[in-house]
């Protein structure tokens, strides 16, 4: 097999609610792999269990073979997994470069140094640039987070993750509340990267999934519901059934 | 990497990152720096008379300095920092007191005490919410000024240690009455270790925990060991408030309990929010203005006085929440609008 | 009482349980505004004073003070909480801590210039003095009162949480206050309510405590640290984790003076502390 991270029955419970059950997927190297499901799914719960952000109530995830269940999160991001969220979680005083600096420094073990300044580390603002350029972030480089329009704390919240140098990239709705044109640039940028670095990605836009996943899978109701390539799962009544209704007529290339 | 994901455009702008940097602090003292420090080294020859206060105000201000790498810098509120202060203060009291008069020595041991008594206290601190951590200083600090009242033997208890003699500064300078020693060795140790905070804070090391305190769990997300690092910058400002410590209690020649008693760890705490937290010369200026202040007041009874400081708390809080430094920034940036 | 086992034990719970009446409001403060209310031990004191005063000046009977003192204590939070307080639901707890830390200054400062610094006598009625036998244990007979009082109003208390409109209003606030406010619950006004009901059980308790721990300006810093540990250690939000705390602190606290008074207060700190680790949330998540 050559899954790089998997799940065997994993389960989230918050009091008598499943928010994930029995959860059991695998990410094979390299793929564009969407993970999609009506909201409140518990997709972004089955993120947080894969990074460590929050602990599984049952159930084992697994990188490279290796139980990595109770793993710290940052250890986690050591091994390549890095994430996005969905709700933006940045520092908001900090400045976009400034930002990608402390994660190119983390990754390179220098994030604790404490004599001499971040501005004077030249290797990690030229990298953190040249991530920010790829996301045409380069000219907000020295923009107060907190001042980044919506769009492009999206941008930011990606180039944080790239910066770690990811083997494992997941994305929680990576095009939210990016303009449509950019969405797609994005998405497109992101399934460019090489094939070391392996995709999971949420998006709701059907356009999107469509066009960018190679392998798909469904949650509902916190388990997994169907998982397939996109003409798969475009056929799958009981995915039809899932979204009739939920998309407007058009939208999906489902309906 | 991250290039790869783009072909289409190659960076257009080759000479823009030298000017683009240069908003990053790069560690060059900026003009308004200079003045701050000049004017303390000006206050020597200016103010001979008011060396022992002056001396004062400069080191309750590095204390209010390393409040502000614990509270302002990585968002860990602590109501017992004075804990830190007061074993500074006591080890380099109690050495002065039985036989060793050597400040300087003093000060290291006094700096390394309070460091191990902070990082043993970080494991307690760093973990759990809000709540815990208030309860938890809040418990250290009670502890410790209850053990040095109990081990009254010791530390004299609450009528103060006395008998600390110390011996010439590097053999040469002997503090005297009139605080003139006292005054350039506060001065040269305090600018010495601001120096050093002021390096650490603009380090990878000290952006991280202005990444942590906005975001603990993107900082975890970017990699960073956050608890860990936390522990790092208690440790840190407990180090410095012991020297901090150990600085009045060599400069007094004298260590009351009220070292570490929650009245000092609130007043300090206010000092910094004064100043404006997490804003390096924050603490510094609160305990000058705090303390000019108690000064001006000294004539009037501690109960107006606590009275007032509870006054100023609650204004402060509900209407100038960013401190001095905070409404100057503002005010300037306004100005600056206004300009254009 | 040498060594008598069963009376120190007895003695910690009367502690104990004044801990819990005086703390209780700040756990439903903490959980449901998430206020850190430092000044919680500022209405105790103010209690404590009503009921001085009462007895002292106008000659009331002690048990007609204490309600008094509930009452008093209630206005006052009721009237803080509506001009202040609620400015800083959404505060930083740094920014909550400094305020309420003003608050506590401001209180000792007035309680100084109003009564003077030293420690307030107060005479308990006859009837409430002295030890009766039992079982060959002796027992105060105002620690009995105090634990009778506290039981009956813990029992109260869970009637008004579990059984009134009002407690599932407040149960369903602390759950999820944005649901709540969704649902067209008046957020504010059961925080208002909420915070009075706190306040004014602080103010009895202060009443109450005025025999056990005295009273004197200092008393809100004097046992600031008492009330966050029941919280802490309790469970912000809930009613009986405090109260098991409460319990735990006093009874460990009397028995650690008196069995190893050179230890004093530290053995049962440690032991809070150790319980803080051990429960980094508090034995009791929420309201319950
Ligand atoms: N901390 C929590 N406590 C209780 N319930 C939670 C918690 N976090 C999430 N949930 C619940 O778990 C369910 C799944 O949430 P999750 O955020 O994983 O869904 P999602 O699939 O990402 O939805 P969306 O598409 O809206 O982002 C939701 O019903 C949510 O209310
Ligand atoms: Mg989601």
């Amino acid at each position: 097999m050559s899954a790089v991270l998997r799940t065997a029955g994993l389960s989230k419970r918050w009091g008598a609610f499943y928010a994930n059950r029995d959860v059991s997927v695998a990410f094979e190297q390299g793929a564009r792999h969407a993970l999609i499901g009506p909201n409140g799914a518990g997709k972004t719960t089955f993120i947080d269990l894969l990074t460590g952000t929050v602990a599984p109530s049952a159930g084992r995830v697994y990188l490279d073979g290796d139980d990595i269940t109770t793993l710290a999160p940052h250890r986690r991001v050591k091994r390549g997994i890095a994430r996005t969220f969905q709700a933006s979680t940045l520092f908001p005083s900090l400045t976009v470069l400034e930002s990608v600096m402390l994660a190119v420094c983390e990754r390179e073990g220098r994030g604790g140094a404490g004599w001499r300044a971040l501005a004077s580390e030249t290797a990690a603002s030229s990298e953190a640039l040249a991530i920010l350029d790829a996301l045409h972030l380069g000219a907000e480089s020295d923009s107060t987070t907190r001042t980044l329009a919506y769009g492009k704390q999206r941008l930011l919240e990606i180039a944080l993750a790239l910066a770690t140098r990811p083997r494992m990239l997941l994305l929680d709705e990576p095009a939210a509340g990016i303009p449509a044109k950019e969405s797609v640039e994005v998405l497109g940028a992101i399934a460019r990267l090489p094939r070391e670095v392996t995709v999971v990605f949420i998006e709701h836009d059907m356009d999107l999934v469509f066009r960018f996943a190679e392998r798909i899978t469904v949650l509902v109701a916190g388990s997994v519901l169907a998982e397939g390539a996109p003409d798969e799962i475009a056929a799958d009544p009981r995915v039809r059934e899932v979204y009739l209704g939920e998309i407007p007529q058009g939208e999906a290339p489902l309906a | 990497m991250a290039g790869s994901a783009e072909r289409r455009e190659p960076p257009r702008r080759a000479a823009a990152p030298a000017p683009r940097r240069g908003s990053l602090s790069d560690g060059r003292w900026r003009p308004l720096e200079v003045a701050f420090w000049a004017g303390t080294l000006a206050a020597y020859f200016a103010f001979p008379a008011w060396h022992v206060l002056g001396s004062q105000i400069l080191i309750t201000g590095l204390f209010a300095v390393s409040l502000d790498i614990v509270l302002g810098y990585a968002g860990i509120v602590s109501l017992g920092h004075a804990a830190f202060f007061g074993v500074g203060a006591y080890v380099a009291g109690l050495l002065a007191a039985n036989g060793w008069h050597e400040p300087l020595s003093a000060l290291g041991a006094a700096a390394l005490a309070a460091a191990v008594a902070g990082y043993l206290a970080s494991f307690l601190v760093v973990r759990g919410t809000d709540l815990t951590r208030l309860t938890v200083t809040l418990g250290i600090g009670l502890m410790l000024w209850e053990a040095a009242n109990r081990a009254s033997s010791i530390t004299g208890g609450v009528d103060g240690l006395s008998g600390v003699t110390l011996a010439p500064i590097l053999g040469r300078w002997t503090f005297d009455l009139r605080g003139d020693v006292a005054y350039a060795y506060a001065l040269v140790v305090v600018f010495a270790v601001f120096t050093g905070v002021r390096r650490i804070v603009s380090s990878p090391f000290g952006r991280s925990l202005v990444g942590i305190r906005e975001s603990s769990t993107r900082m975890a997300a970017i990699g960073a060991p956050v608890e860990r690092r936390l522990r790092a910058a208690f440790t840190l400002g407990a180090a410095i408030a012991g020297i901090a410590g150990a600085l009045i209690a060599q400069t007094t020649q004298f260590v009351g309990i009220d070292a570490l008693s929650f009245e000092r760890s609130a007043e300090v705490l206010v000092m910094l929010v004064l100043g404006g937290a997490g804003r390096l010369y924050g603490g510094l200026v609160g305990a000058l203005v705090f303390m000019v202040a108690q000064n001006g007041l000294a004539g009037i009874d501690p109960v107006y006085w606590q009275f007032w400081l509870g006054c100023l708390l609650v204004v402060v809080v509900l209407f100038f929440r960013e401190g001095i430094l905070g409404g100057a920034a503002n005010l300037a940036a306004r100005a600056r609008g206004r300009r254009r | 009482m040498h060594g008598d086992f069963i009376g120190v034990v007895f003695d910690g719970i009367a502690f104990g349980s004044l801990l819990f009446v005086i703390a209780v409001g700040l756990s439903v403060t903490l959980g449901l505004m998430n206020f850190v209310n430092l000044a919680h031990g500022s209405f105790a004191m103010l209690g404590g004073y009503v009921c001085v005063v009462l007895m002292s000046a106008l000659r009331v009977p002690f048990l007609l003070t204490l309600p008094a003192a509930f009452v008093a204590a209630a206005a006052a939070g009721l009237v803080l909480e509506r001009t202040l307080y609620r400015r800083l639901y959404h505060a930083s707890p740094l920014d909550q801590v400094l305020f309420s830390i003003g608050v506590v200054f401001i209180s000792i400062a007035g309680a100084t210039y109003v009564f003077g610094s030293s420690q307030q006598p107060v005479r308990l009625p006859g009837y409430l003095q002295g030890q009766v036998r039992v079982a060959g244990h002796d027992f105060g007979v105002y620690r009995i009162f105090l634990v009778a009082v506290v039981a009956l109003l813990t029992i109260a208390l869970e009637y008004v949480i579990r059984r009134t409109r009002f407690g599932s209003l407040l149960r369903a606030s602390v759950d999820h206050a944005t649901a709540a406010a969704g649902l067209g619950i008046d957020v504010g006004r059961v925080f208002a309510l909420a915070f009075a009901l706190g306040s004014g059980l602080a103010g009895l308790g202060g009443g109450l405590a005025i025999d056990v721990l005295g009273l004197d300006p200092t008393f809100p810093l004097k046992y600031m640290v008492d009330f966050l540990l029941v919280v802490a250690v309790g469970g912000a939000g809930s009613v009986r984790g405090p109260l098991i705390a409460a319990l735990i602190l006093g009874v460990f606290d009397v028995a650690g003076k008196y069995y190893v008074p050179e230890l004093g207060g530290f053995a049962v700190y440690a032991l809070m502390i150790a319980m803080l680790l051990r429960f980094p949330l508090g034995l009791h998540g929420r309201l319950g």
